[in-house]
């Protein structure tokens, strides 16, 4: 796929970072040569230097035969006149804008294809926010994604001697949960995959991910470890754009606290938030830490712009008590190495935002993707069309179906329905699947058997 | 200096003027009535315009822009010099009235402090009683703002004077962009209020003159009445009810009657932090009272003891000032209490006196942060009123507000016990013209009147309405000596 990105930041180069792995045409414009000239050292694309709204630049790129445009730069407006002249000077066919300001987002009819012709509106900060909210609404979980606009989730979760259903088999939730359908879509042990049957055992470690209704979420996650106590107590270090929001949307319902180093955007936030305990110093001071009780804090969530910062204020807040740390880390070699240690979620900004973007990347219909496992595992919601003769999935049972090693259909999700995957469900048309696909080299061989074959049209 | 001054003068001729125009309505009524006051009104009415119109020909060739300075000295000015003509028709009407209390009575008025020296008001001519009420309803909303939206004339310093008037801590609201038309907007609702409130009165039974002088009273948040037994003369409770609900009305912010106006919504009243603290502190004191009433058999019926407590606590407590029984034979805490509540509980932009419920709600806002900066020492705690975040230095101004509010009140009292007055009256006498409430306690109660006051006794209750009303800082900037510095 021919791809634009406009905006070399943060969010860009980590986009960047992911499409070209994937093997797409990336060109990436920018204002700032450096940026451009450090992206192309270490990957394969093209950049060009100049402002991302003018036509001539856009041009310059390969608006002409572009598929996609994702204008990410800092600046709202920036990126809706790119997406308003991709539509019509250059007719690219899809357009992704980002765009932070609510005052924008809340009128939707300015992305329509009359006005700002802005296919998909992706709000990172939002997205990251709205991960970490779900990660202290269940402390348990390692990650948790939403499908079917939040009627069904996956959550993944490390079981923990303890929980009735270590130790057990599979097929024995049945009997715990009478009446109540989940279903484990893939077991990762000692960074193995193994592939879930009735039979298998839990053990103490697995790294666990179950899809069910979201009303069942929690009665599952008990199963497999011993429940925490809820949270109360929230601590955020960074009163950025992403902290702010965390405690705008946390703060109805937790004690919030939130530590800033400048004291400039502390009297801001204090302004703006109405019940955080907003506290002027640097989250990697000791002293304050412990003043301000960092023993009794539920999560504490490092979300600076600067990973070390984040690294440390969050080991320090871990080895002063604090029971779960979350960091926000962008580095993916600092990543990998942190994980699961002494940091409870190390959160790769990238991760969590570029679920939207491969939505529509990916072929096949696909309503939702979301990336697992640090970018190595997916799981997908796709569409099916077509009737039995075209597709390779209309009218068949699950066990019929045959699906790539590993792949699994979690769950169907029906008009308004959430069905548990069994191995006798019938496929119908129209139903959103929900898959998970441990590697992601099979994800072409999934595209393929969403794709409805010819003799259809 | 004069050179300075005339500028100044200029615009206090025209100001003067505007204001001797307005005796004229007390002058129609005269004139047509026969009532005794032609004379006087006549001669006030001439000497007030003929003054205004000398100083404005004088200033006329140094006219220029007021500067801020210019703007402060104009409204002392203005509220200092206005009551002298304001007395002239009492003078003139009764030659052996002092010119103390002739003075103190014009500016119980022009503050709507309510405040008399007079006795036998239901023998005085209509047109007496009219001009006394009137003038509570032109100072209750400000005379300066009567100005503004009357004349274009105050140019860029106007501004400054409006603010200079504004009875709140929080000057810079701005309700439209032009000042011109801010002013205009009040008015439009304070005489739409005036006028439901004249309707309501005269048709509960009031004759329409004694509706027309109380609506005007009760707006200004005032007090005067024509009737010696005060609002007790009419012995009604429809009408007790209507007053003490259009006297809360009045002890609300008029931006937030002006927003409701103009939106044609109720949303504002919902939005605007004061109200719900200053109608439960109110209501729930009257309940309060009544019960301690009742309790302590001074009314043998508990819905009797409501009445009373009721209106009488919302009456002294909005700084309007009417009563309707003695509350000065209450125990002693009533009479107390009320004073208190006098002090702080209307709104901000109200026309109501005291340190106004917004100072109040700092002031406990303000130790609340105190306290939390106690356990978290880093925290960045704004302080916030309703949405809005006030700056600190709102919350500094207002700490020194009430630091020289205090103090004022403290010194006048002492200066009144010097000569020779008891404690209680001297400290109540203080506490109710500052408030510009009116009746006090001791030998000032709802009563009796002020005319036991000696000459010099009168002119410092004189000066302490004007504290009041000017909201201290105005007055006494004018009175140091960097004021008057280059």
């Amino acid at each position: 796929m021919k791809i634009i990105i406009l905006g070399a930041g943060q969010v860009g180069s980590n986009l960047a970072e992911h499409l070209v792995r994937e093997g797409n045409d990336l060109t990436v414009v920018d204002l700032d040569a450096e940026k451009l000239a450090n992206l192309q050292e270490r990957f394969d694309l093209r950049t060009i230097c100049g402002q991302a709204s003018h036509p001539s630049v856009l041009r310059q790129a390969g608006a002409d035969d572009a598929d996609m445009l994702v204008a990410v730069t800092l600046n709202d407006e920036t990126n809706m006149v790119a997406c308003k002249l991709a539509g019509t000077l250059f007719n690219i066919p899809t357009k992704i804008a980002r765009i932070r300001a609510l005052d924008y987002t809340k009128h939707a009819q300015l992305f329509d294809a009359e006005h700002f012709g802005v296919d998909h509106v992706i709000a990172p900060e939002q997205e990251i926010t709205d991960y970490l909210r779900k990660l202290i609404d269940y402390p348990e979980a390692l990650q948790v994604v939403d499908f079917g606009g939040g009627r069904a989730r996956l959550v993944a979760m490390k079981a923990r001697a303890g929980g009735p259903l270590v130790g057990h088999e599979l097929r024995d939730l049945q009997k715990h949960l009478p009446g109540l359908d989940a279903r484990v879509a893939a077991i990762f042990r000692r960074d193995r995959t193994i592939v879930p049957e009735g039979r298998t055992v839990i053990q103490d470690g697995d790294e666990i991910f179950f899809i069910a209704a979201t009303e069942n979420i929690r009665a599952v996650m008990k199963e497999m470890r011993r429940g925490d106590k809820s949270v109360r107590r929230v601590m955020i270090a960074g009163g950025g754009n992403i902290g702010q929001r965390l405690a705008s949307s946390l703060e109805a319902d937790y004690e919030v606290k939130l530590i800033d180093r400048n004291k400039k955007s502390t009297e801001r936030l204090a302004s703006s938030l109405k019940k955080t305990l907003v506290l002027t110093g640097d989250a990697t001071d000791e002293e304050l830490l412990l003043q301000e009780n960092v023993e009794d804090m539920d999560v504490f969530c490092a979300l600076t712009n600067d990973d070390e910062d984040n690294i440390m204020s969050s080991l320090l807040a871990k080895r002063l008590g604090a029971r779960k740390v979350i960091s926000l880390i962008n580095r993916s070699t600092y990543v990998d190495l942190l994980q699961g240690g002494e940091i409870d979620i190390a959160l790769s900004p990238a991760q969590a935002t570029i679920g939207p973007l491969l939505t529509h990347i990916r072929r096949g219909d696909m309503a939702v993707v979301h990336s697992l496992r640090r970018g190595a595992a997916e799981a997908l919601e796709a569409v099916v069309h077509g009737d039995e003769k075209a597709s390779k999935l209309v009218g068949r049972r699950i066990e019929q179906v045959e699906m790539p090693e590993g792949v699994s259909i979690g769950a169907v999700l029906r008009g308004s329905q959430v069905i548990i995957a069994h191995h006798d469900t019938v496929i119908e048309a129209d139903d959103h699947l929900i898959l998970f696909v441990p590697n992601k080299r099979m994800i072409p061989k999934v595209e393929k058997l969403f794709q409805v074959g010819f003799g259809f049209f | 200096m004069l050179r300075r001054l005339l500028p100044i003068l200029h615009v206090q001729g025209m100001i003067i003027l505007v204001f001797g125009l307005s005796m004229l309505a007390p002058l129609l009524l005269a004139e047509i009535t026969k009532d005794g006051a032609e004379r006087a009104y006549d001669l006030a009415a001439l000497v007030t315009v003929s003054v205004g119109l000398l100083l404005w020909l004088l200033g006329h060739h140094w006219r220029r822009d007021l500067k801020t300075r210019d703007g402060i000295l104009l409204v002392v000015l203005t509220w200092s010099v206005l009551p002298a003509f304001a007395a002239l028709p009492l003078l003139f009407y009764m030659p052996d009235l002092s010119v103390a209390d002739a003075y103190f009575e014009a500016m119980s008025g022009l503050t709507a402090t309510g405040a008399t020296v007079l006795s036998g008001l239901d023998q005085l001519p209509n047109s007496i009683n009219l001009w006394r009420a009137q003038l509570h309803w032109i100072g209750g909303l400000g005379v300066i703002v009567l100005v503004a939206a009357v004349l274009p004339l105050l140019g860029v310093g106007g501004r400054q004077m409006l603010k200079a008037e504004m009875p709140t801590p929080m000057k810079d609201n701005k309700l439209t962009p032009r000042m011109a038309e801010t002013a205009k907007g009040l008015w439009v609702v304070y005489i739409l209020l005036t006028l439901a409130c004249i309707g309501v009165l005269w048709a509960l039974g009031m004759s329409f003159f004694d509706a027309v002088v109380h609506a005007f009273s009760i707006l200004g948040l005032g007090g005067f009445s024509s009737h010696d037994a005060s609002l007790g003369y009419f012995d009604s409770v429809a009408i007790e009810a209507a007053v003490g609900i259009f006297a809360l009305i009045a002890g609300i912010n008029f931006a937030t009657h002006f927003a409701a106006l103009r939106g044609r919504t109720l949303l504002s009243y919902r939005h605007d932090p004061e109200i719900r603290w200053f109608l439960g502190f109110v209501l729930i004191s009257g309940v309060v009272l009544a019960l301690l009433l009742w309790q302590r058999d001074v009314f043998l019926e508990f819905p009797e003891a409501l009445r009373y407590a009721l209106f009488n606590t919302v009456s002294v407590a909005t700084t309007l000032g009417f009563s309707t029984t003695d509350y000065g034979q209450w125990p002693f805490f009533a009479g107390l209490w009320m004073m208190f509540l006098c002090s702080f509980s209307t709104s901000a932009g109200s026309t109501g006196g005291g340190i106004k419920m917004m100072r109040a709600m700092l002031l406990y806002k303000q130790v609340y942060r105190e306290l939390k900066k106690l356990i978290h020492p880093d925290a960045q705690i704004p302080l916030r009123l309703g949405e809005q975040i006030v700056p600190n230095k709102i919350v500094y101004a207002v700490l020194a507000f009430l630091f020289i509010y205090v103090a004022s009140i403290v010194s006048l009292s002492f200066v009144l016990s010097f000569t020779g007055m008891d404690v209680l009256t001297s400290f109540s006498a203080v506490v109710a013209c500052i408030n510009n409430t009116g009746p006090g306690l001791g030998n000032v109660g709802p009563a009796s009147t002020y005319a036991v006051l000696s000459d010099f006794q009168t002119w410092v209750c004189s000066f302490a309405m004007l504290l009041g009303r000017l909201e201290l800082f105005t007055l006494l900037v004018v009175l140091t000596p960097a004021f008057w510095r280059r």
